[in-house]
């Protein structure tokens, strides 16, 4: 047989492997680059998950820097990310909000007396507003503001020890000017 | 403390892997070539280490250790101790940890087993299984590590294991297929090392067949069991179902049959040498497909990655450094190693072709089937699904074929068989197989699909064919050996298996039917009164019990099926009452309630449903008897005496 | 031709046909059996196809789910929890992890009433069962 016909194999995988790459650079949403990068919150108006009639808006986001967290029960990968987040709540000065996400009161609350609340508050977005207003493809989301109340960075899916140590906490210390 | 003793383990394991890799590869050449003696020593550490860490974690369960993660998330206090135990592997962490244990079991077996092997050789072997071990091994402590601890926030009681996987086959269907999938390794890494040393002859072909077959074998009985798992657990009495999990598995097993056969051809012909090469590659690299990627939940959907990016990217990256290289190592080493012999279409070597073009139709099939919807999620963003329709059509003509063609097997010589001869030996096979399918199809009074008569047929045929031809060879002047006798037994069972399907899919009557207490139905013959429901507790469940009379001339008996709510997290599970019998299956399980004391009933009569699984353990149990034949385990062949120096 | 060769053409001949087979099985086989997954827009924007095997989901809508006490059929909502919704009918037994909240597949057709007829549901663990990752999933939606 012919030499040239033992690479064929190799050059069907390198093949496969090429479009399965371009493949999953296309679908991976979650490296995007969202259009809200750069720009402010959008304006909002929300109750408190924790008291309904307490409503906050933009400006209660601005003034330090924040995480802005979209979470729901109904959310299984939230459910993974949620101790990342309680340990960021420990170890760090970082404020975090939830933005609970087409949710139900009562099953949150439980949710958070059951697992901790690492969040200051969180705003309860019962219809999605919020979420649309945001582009939010999916629970969990993460946004990282600055203390103009700005979006300096986006996750889709969980926040882990690797997003945290090389996504958010780099732009942290940028933020805060190298020090603090 | 025991845990962190554990973790431990795995990292001498894991530096032991290493050392296998490096002193076993070169094989007693280069700067690690004093390392070649300490191979065996350096493989059974590793079995060691890795037992160890096994236990340790199994200690943790057994003590209801939750400040252990994967513990906590896993068991609970309820759980029954021998679920505790077997939840060990319940999760995608310990499944890890159960494949590393299982590889450094055959890389020991290999040592033990492999005296007769060129030492050299059997070096390399185990060094490339110890360079898949420092893969498995650094996946596990990097990516997915159940060792770790939950402290501060150690919980009080654990989250369970999920109920269905709270059963005897699902405690014994993943190992077996682990088994299975890690197996192939040993024929993985006899080709890689066929390609390392330039060497690949009737000897190398005699040595893999044992380790092949035996891999083959339980990766059989491993399908075999999830399906029959599936049937009676989930509740909705199917038997297979084309999702994505089972064809992770049913793929490296049609490349492993495929593999099977063309060794054959190998060690007595010399013949598709490379494409066996290719095979053995190809079982191995689909096993790391299967094993990995469904227990990453990524076959499911690409947002599986996302989620878990680390690794997903892992998995890729070690399946390519897997795939390519030994792909690249083919491409540069394996023409040297081409046959050059040739047959006739009339041969066994040809019938063995087809075989493996058939296998391989069928890999790429499914194959095809299991990506399009995550290739087409990853383009478009769109969700399709392609499942049994697509299956069914493309599978029943092949599988059609393929009887067909091991129907006019068993008298075929290699090379060249002459036609008075085929004349001759299949005659009386295929007179006595088209005279009993007839009787049969006057017997069967339904409406029978035709896939389902020709199946039927071709499978009598090929019980008929082979049963002569071991008649003739009992006759003749000695014994066929067990590698025939293995032979046989999975030829045999795939006929079983094949009737069991042909007659399940045509005669199965099922229905879904609303009962009140009292009431009495007719199926599949049987007369069928609902008695009423009663509440029974279990260890860790309520169940709701339906008592069921079941008669058919004079025959009583009861079926009890449950429905099942376990105590923490609340799931429900359907529990099934089964009256198996060889020749029908009786199934009822319970729907929900409805007015007053009535309930949602499910009732199926499947006739030969148990011999899709009995057909499976014969195809095992001929993959186990050929292992055992004298062949294979003659030292030393006259061929190996010196270590082969490489070919460039 | 030398026999010998016209031998190895004729394998070579017989694998291409081989991979043909495989090639063109796979793409007429997709072509004709691929079930189109719609979410609940798609089925009320009129894009999902009236009357042809799709399959379509959602979660089911809390206080949608009504039965019949007398027979096996069943009438629900799926919403996308944001605006879109279709009524799905469906008569036979619905599987354990079905209910209210929860997201559940509909295997059947679309009417032009735009009700859509199921022959099969499906909840999380019915089509992946096996991977304890998807297992857990269903739980934790419950919660």
């Amino acid at each position: 047989m012919n030499r040239a016909s033992f690479f064929v194999p190799l050059a069907a995988f390198v093949v496969i492997v090429i479009i399965g790459f371009a493949g999953f650079q296309l679908g991976d949403k979650s490296v995007l680059p969202s259009p809200l990068i750069g720009k402010p919150f959008p304006a909002f108006e929300a109750p408190l998950l924790e008291n309904a009639s307490d409503v906050r808006d933009e400006n209660d986001l601005k003034g330090r820097p924040l995480l802005v967290n979209v979470w729901a029960t109904w959310c299984p990968t939230c459910k993974a990310e949620h101790e990342m987040l309680m340990k960021i709540r420990a170890t760090s000065s970082l404020e975090i909000v939830g933005v609970n996400y087409k949710d139900q009161r009562n099953q949150a609350l439980a949710w958070l007396a059951r697992y901790g609340n690492p969040y200051s508050f969180n705003l309860f977005d019962a219809d999605g507003q919020i979420g649309i207003e945001l582009g939010v493809y999916g629970a969990p989301e993460t946004f990282l503001l600055n203390e103009q109340g700005e979006i300096v960075y986006k996750r889709v899916g969980d926040v882990n020890e690797r997003i945290w140590a090389e996504e958010i906490q780099p732009r942290l210390k940028e933020m805060r000017g190298g020090g603090v | 403390m025991i845990i962190e003793l554990g973790h431990f383990a795995m990292v001498l394991t894991l530096g032991l892997a290493v050392l296998t890799a490096l002193f076993g590869i070169s094989a007693g050449r280069g700067p690690f070539a004093a390392g070649l003696r300490s191979v065996p020593s350096l493989v059974v550490g590793q079995l060691v280490f890795t037992a160890l860490a096994f236990a340790t974690l199994a200690h943790a369960f057994l003590e209801d250790d939750f400040s252990v993660r994967y513990v906590a998330e896993n068991s609970n206090t309820l759980l029954p101790e021998i679920y505790k135990f077997t939840a060990v592997w319940g999760g995608h962490e310990g499944s890890f940890l159960l494949w590393a244990l299982i590889m450094t079991v055959w890389m020991c077996a290999v040592t033990l087993r492999g005296g007769h092997l060129p030492e050299r050789f059997r070096a390399q072997v185990l060094g490339v299984m110890g360079l898949m071990n420092v893969g498995f091994v650094a996946f596990l402590l990097f990516t997915s590590n159940p060792f770790e601890r939950l402290v501060p926030f150690t919980p009080s009681d654990g989250s369970d294991l999920n109920p269905l996987l709270q059963d005897f086959g699902m405690i014994i269907h993943p190992p077996m297929l682990y088994v299975g999938y890690v197996g192939f390794s040993v024929a993985f890494a006899f080709a890689i090392a066929a390609l390392l040393s330039g060497r690949l002859d009737a000897a190398w072909a005699r040595w893999s067949r044992p380790w092949t077959n035996a891999a083959w074998g339980f990766l059989t009985l491993g399908i075999a069991l999830g399906s029959w798992w599936a049937y009676y657990e989930l509740g909705w009495g199917g038997w297979w179902f084309w999702d994505p999990v089972e064809n992770a598995s049913f793929m490296p097993w049609l490349i492993g049959t495929a593999l099977v056969h063309s060794l054959a051809a190998t060690e007595k012909r010399g013949v598709f040498k490379s494409w066996t090469l290719l095979l053995a590659i190809a079982a191995f690299s689909l096993s790391l497909l299967g094993g990995f990627i469904v227990r990453s939940g990524v076959l499911t959907s690409v947002h599986a990655f996302a989620v878990d990016p680390e690794r997903g990217a892992f998995i890729l990256i070690f399946l390519m450094i897997v795939v390519g290289g030994s792909l690249l190592l083919y491409a540069v080493r394996a023409w040297q190693l081409a046959g050059r012999a040739t047959f006739e279409p009339s041969s066994r070597d040809f019938f063995l072709l087809i075989n493996n073009v058939l296998f391989t139709v069928a890999l790429v099939v499914v194959l095809a089937g299991t990506l399009a919807p995550i290739v087409y999620e990853a383009i478009t963003g769109g969700k399709i699904s392609v499942g049994k329709p697509y299956f069914d059509m493309i599978f029943v003509p092949l599988m059609l074929l393929l009887a067909a063609a091991l129907a006019v097997s068993p008298p075929l010589n290699w090379k060249r068989t002459g036609f008075a001869r085929i004349r001759a030996r299949l005659g009386i096979a295929t007179a006595s197989a088209v005279v009993i399918s007839l009787a049969a199809f006057l017997f069967i009074e339904s409406e029978v699909p035709w896939q389902s008569l020709a199946a039927l047929a071709l499978a009598i045929w090929v019980v008929a064919g082979h049963v002569q031809d071991l008649v003739l060879r009992v006759r003749g002047s000695r014994l066929p050996g067990l590698a025939y006798w293995g032979m046989f037994a999975a030829h045999l069972g795939f006929a079983v298996s094949l009737t069991g399907v042909a007659l399940t899919v045509a005669l199965t009557e099922e229905r879904d039917l609303v009962m009140s207490p009292g009431q009495v139905v007719e199926h599949g013959g049987w007369q069928v009164t609902f008695e009423g429901m009663s509440s029974v507790r279990g260890p860790n469940y309520i169940a709701e019990r339906g008592t069921f009379r079941v008669a058919q001339n004079g025959a009583n008996l009861m079926l009890t099926p449950e429905k099942r709510r376990y105590s923490s997290g609340g799931s429900i599970m359907t529990e099934a009452a089964i009256d198996p019998g060889l020749f029908r299956d009786l199934y009822i399980s319970l729907g929900d309630p409805l007015d007053g004391e009535s309930r949602a009933v499910r009732l199926h009569f499947k006739p030969f449903v148990r011999w899709i699984w009995f057909g499976a353990l014969l195809m095992t149990l001929g993959g186990f008897v050929a292992v055992l034949d004298r062949r294979y385990r003659r030292v030393k062949s006259p061929a190996v005496q010196a270590v082969p120096e490489p070919a460039s | 031709m030398h026999p010998t060769r016209r031998k190895r053409m004729i394998i070579v001949l017989f694998i291409l046909a081989g991979a043909g087979l495989a090639l063109g099985l796979v793409l007429v086989g997709l072509g004709e059996n691929v079930n189109m997954f719609y979410p609940p827009e798609d089925v009320v924007s009129g894009k999902a196809p009236v009357e042809t095997n799709i399959r379509a989901g959602g979660m089911v809508l809390e206080g949608s789910w009504q039965r019949d006490g007398q027979t096996l059929n069943n009438e629900f909502v799926l919403t996308d929890r944001v605006d879109a919704q279709f009524p799905v009918r469906y008569s036979g037994i619905l599987p354990d992890l079905f209910r209210e909240g929860q997201g559940v597949i509909v295997e059947g057709q679309l009417n032009a009433r735009g009700t859509f007829e199921a022959e099969r549901v499906l909840a999380k663990h019915d089509e992946n069962y096996m991977p304890p990752e998807l297992a857990g999933m269903g739980e934790a939606a419950q919660e």
